[in-house]
């Protein structure tokens, strides 16, 4: 069949929509399907790690509290909760999920360039949710913080095998991740319709691109480092152990250096679906196109050159202190190209308030907020009184479960009716919104408050006087807790839905190459390829 | 240029057959998750409660995925129509960005090795700020070494001998240039063999320099083993007359690979081995 014009009525494989059970989630090669499963993760993830914060946020919520009464609980939850957010519910949600689901379609290519792979991707990540839920379990767990210092980890002060399983349980998800970003490189380098060229190619796809790179580049250091962890703890090696000459702060620098990369791995893919978002519901092409995408590109590249801003108090030269200083300051302009554009794509458009719009510009507003408190920790001055205080935990927050996270909701509000041919409730929507930005702002605000007042993070309880905002971030995270119950009304809907939806069901603003084929879209989206003009 | 501003279908001017290759649901996938985490955990219990039952379990389950696996790519490179160009292409980027996460692997140790080497002075106030430390007698680079240092290189060019006899359809230097290279590996690994076996310093608490000098050139050493598997899988296959001047890029991902652990021990020669020496060196 040669250049016909569009039609896809023909082009839903009826056999593919007949496979078993184990058939299709077992042993999957379709992307979409993939993406599915990563996104079922990601829900999982988000749940439990979810309930773990909801735990440590009623343990905080007055002093000398007594609902944990372990101190090595405390820390193996909060390590779990950072480890579980990051790995198993940012990162499968934005880059498995999403990423899966629309970059072939985006690129008008039938699947990702190599299905069994992709496949493995997810269980390898699956498999590592196992170990990392063995670590939280077993014995006292594993609680050197989800940064994994040295000589928290070591054998003498986590002996056990909890903190051994939730090294490799970063192996897994680490090697799950770099075989999805080789596959994600192949895939928009190789498969792009005839036509796309890459300067046509959507802003989505440049965040997936650019964040595949971070991923190759860095989760191998990150391996070498853990390793390097397993060795010293289990096999008598003394890399990160001074009394046979070795150096923990290595441990630091090689973490970070995969680190710093790793916050944008989160953040640049959610820097593209809010691309799409802005330009979808103000009704206009996203302001300053190749501007957007090259910013992100700069941001990729400035992002392995400052992993030491982690490290301000950590016997660093003065000299390394300014430099990375200086450049830490510099990402700010690439990412005031996006904030601006994004500004500049609304202005004068005809914005309508729609439920993903609502998320999206949540994100901007609080990713604000999260970006000028970074600019604030960056200056290593500030940094040695506010590193290690809630004023840090408050920035990364603002930047995390509210950057990050909202730009899932905005990619879950926008695409589920292309995912699921059903629309979602807009007026659940819309409380989902309201109640979750209220949550989550009441339970961060504070933070700044209590960090600039000098609470340290990581304890479980504080000094009396930090009692009044801490009560009012506990009473924040009940209600995004509630909000999230919000979410599972609204999932519940869009499956029980008997509506269905048109192609493209928003209309002129939505020009990509998704909300040209049906809703939900086939299984293998285009047998034959689109040619782009 | 802006992203298009018309609507989603105006863009798309006709339509073509799509020429990738779409592969069939597999329980593959499952198995490599499965295997890894089998594994893994083989690791902890044996490091932990010295039993090695599962470790076995898991390497054999990983090994038999792996050999399945390939079975299945090659068969479908073999099938006529699945494997267009464009998907010959595809493979080249995922060798290629493999290699290249490889490389980052690698960054890490020597990353690791040249904290001390620069700033001896990191190995703490207990040491004498000197590289190696004091007391650590080390390999004489001229020994063993350099001798494995030749014997990569060379199989560096008996590949490539390999690889223009290809090219030229003459499969029969190409079987013989390719056993070579495999048994230029094997030799290598048997010099590392008696390398190590024979150290003057100890792996178990052995300290810094014993640590950095194991971990690089022990996973250098499993790389040279993956490479000398991956050759010989490429030795078979040249015997069964499968590679075309036109056709093989099972054997060129091979050389490529082959060529990066050649790299890697280059840098490990000069940087470990010879710059890192001591006054005296043991045999
Ligand atoms: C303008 C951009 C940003 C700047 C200048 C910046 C700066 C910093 C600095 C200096 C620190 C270290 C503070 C300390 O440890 O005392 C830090 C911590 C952190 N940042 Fe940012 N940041 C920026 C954006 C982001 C983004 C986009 C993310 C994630 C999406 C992020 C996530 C984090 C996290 C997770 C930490 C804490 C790590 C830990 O110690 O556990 N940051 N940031
Ligand atoms: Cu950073």
């Amino acid at each position: 069949m040669t250049a016909t014009t569009h039609d896809h009525s023909d082009h839903s494989h009826e056999a593919h929509h007949q496979k078993g059970f184990v058939e299709r989630w077992l042993m999957s090669t379709n992307h979409k399907d993939i993406g599915t499963l990563y996104i079922t993760m990601a829900v999982i993830g988000a749940c439990v790690g979810g309930v773990l914060s909801i735990i440590m946020r009623q343990q905080l919520m007055y002093p000398h509290n007594n609902i944990i009464t372990s101190g090595a609980a405390w820390n193996a939850i909060i390590t779990a909760h950072g480890l579980i957010m990051i790995f198993w519910f940012v990162m499968p949600a934005l880059i498995g999920g999403f990423g899966n689901w629309f970059v072939p379609m985006m690129i008008g290519a039938p699947d990702m360039a190599f299905p069994r792979l992709n496949n493995m991707s997810f269980w390898f990540l699956a498999a590592g949710f196992v170990f990392v839920m063995i670590g939280l379990l077993l014995g006292n767990g594993a609680g050197a913080g989800w940064t994994l210092y040295p000589p928290l980890d070591n054998a003498q002060y986590s002996p056990g095998m909890a903190t051994d399983f939730s090294l490799f349980s970063l192996h897994l998800a680490g090697i799950s991740s770099l075989l999805g970003a080789i596959n994600f490189i192949a895939t928009i380098l190789n498969m792009r319709a005839p036509g796309m060229t890459m300067h046509k190619m959507p802003l989505f796809c440049w965040a997936i691109l650019v964040t595949a790179f971070l991923l190759l580049l860095a989760i191998p250091v990150l391996a070498g480092a853990i390793t390097m962890l397993i060795m010293d703890r289990n096999f008598g090696t003394s890399f990160f152990e001074p009394s046979g000459g070795g150096d923990p702060v290595l441990f630091q620098h090689l973490f970070w250096f995969f680190g710093h990369p790793e916050v944008y791995i989160m953040i640049l893919p959610a820097f593209g679906i809010i691309s799409h978002v802005v330009s979808t519901f103000s009704r206009k092409p996203i302001f300053g196109y190749l501007g957007m995408a090259y910013a992100m590109v700069v941001i990729g590249f400035v992002g392995f050159i400052v992993w030491a801003h982690h490290m301000f108090v950590s016997a660093i030269s003065t000299d390394s202190k300014v430099y990375f200083e200086v450049a830490t300051l510099v990402i700010a302009v690439p990412t005031g190209i996006k904030i601006f554009s994004w500004i500049a794509t609304m202005w004068g458009g005809s914005i309508e308030f729609k439920t993903p719009m609502l998320w999206a510009i949540g994100f901007i507003f609080l990713f604000v907020i999260g970006g000028a408190t970074g600019v604030v920790l960056a200056n290593a001055g500030l940094d040695q009184e506010l590193h290690n205080d809630y004023f840090l935990i408050a920035h990364f927050h603002y930047v995390l479960s509210m950057g990050a996270a909202f730009a899932v909701f905005a990619g879950f509000y926008y695409w589920i009716g292309k995912m699921t041919g059903h629309p979602y409730p807009e007026f659940w929507g819309k409380v989902h919104f309201w109640t979750f930005f209220i949550g989550v702002n009441l339970t961060f605000f504070p933070m700044h408050f209590l960090g600039l007042a000098g609470m340290p993070r990581r304890y479980p309880d504080y000094a009396d006087a930090f009692a009044g905002w801490n009560y009012v971030s506990s009473i924040g995270s009940i209600i995004s807790g509630v909000s999230t119950l919000v979410f599972f009304y609204v999932l519940y809907a869009v499956f029980t839905s008997k509506e269905s939806l048109a192609d493209n069901y928003w209309g002129e603003g939505a020009t990509t190459l998704e909300w040209a084929v049906p809703s939900p879209a086939p299984h293998h989206t285009f047998e034959d390829v689109p040619v782009i003009r | 240029m802006s992203s298009p501003a018309h609507s989603a279908t105006d863009q798309i001017k006709g339509t073509v057959p799509h020429p990738y290759h779409l592969v069939n649901p597999s329980i593959l996938p499952l198995c490599g998750g499965v295997a890894a985490m089998t594994t893994f955990a083989g690791i902890i219990v044996a490091a932990h409660l010295h039993s090695f039952v599962l470790l076995g379990i898991g390497l054999l389950f990983v090994v038999s995925t792996m050999f399945v696996w390939w079975r299945d790519v090659v068969s479908e490179a073999r099938t006529p129509g699945l494997h267009k160009v464009i998907t010959q292409v595809g493979l080249r980027y995922g060798m290629a960005l493999f290699i290249t996460s490889e490389v980052m692997f690698f960054v890490s140790f020597f990353w690791n090795y040249f904290n001390y080497f620069f700033f001896p002075e990191k190995m703490g106030t207990a040491f004498a700020p000197v590289w190696p430390p004091q007391g650590v007698t080390t390999i004489d680079p001229f020994a063993i070494p350099l001798f494995n240092t030749m014997v990569l290189l060379l199989s560096g060019t008996t590949i490539t001998w390999a690889h223009h006899s290809l090219l030229e359809g003459d499969n029969k230097n190409t079987v013989r240039g390719l056993a070579v290279t495999v048994m230029l590996g094997l030799m290598f690994l048997c010099g590392q063999a008696w390398e190590y076996t024979h150290s003057p310093f100890p792996f178990y608490h052995g300290g810094i320099f014993a640590s950095s000098f194991f971990i690089a050139t022990g996973f250098h050493g499993v790389h040279v083993i993956v490479g000398t598997v991956f050759l010989t899988v490429c030795l078979f296959r040249a015997m069964k007359g499968q590679f075309t001047p036109q056709r093989h890029f099972g054997f060129e991902a091979a050389a490529w690979y082959w060529h990066f652990v050649d790299v890697v021990w280059l840098f490990l020669f000069v940087c470990i081995y010879f710059l890192g020496r001591s006054a005296i060196v043991a045999g």
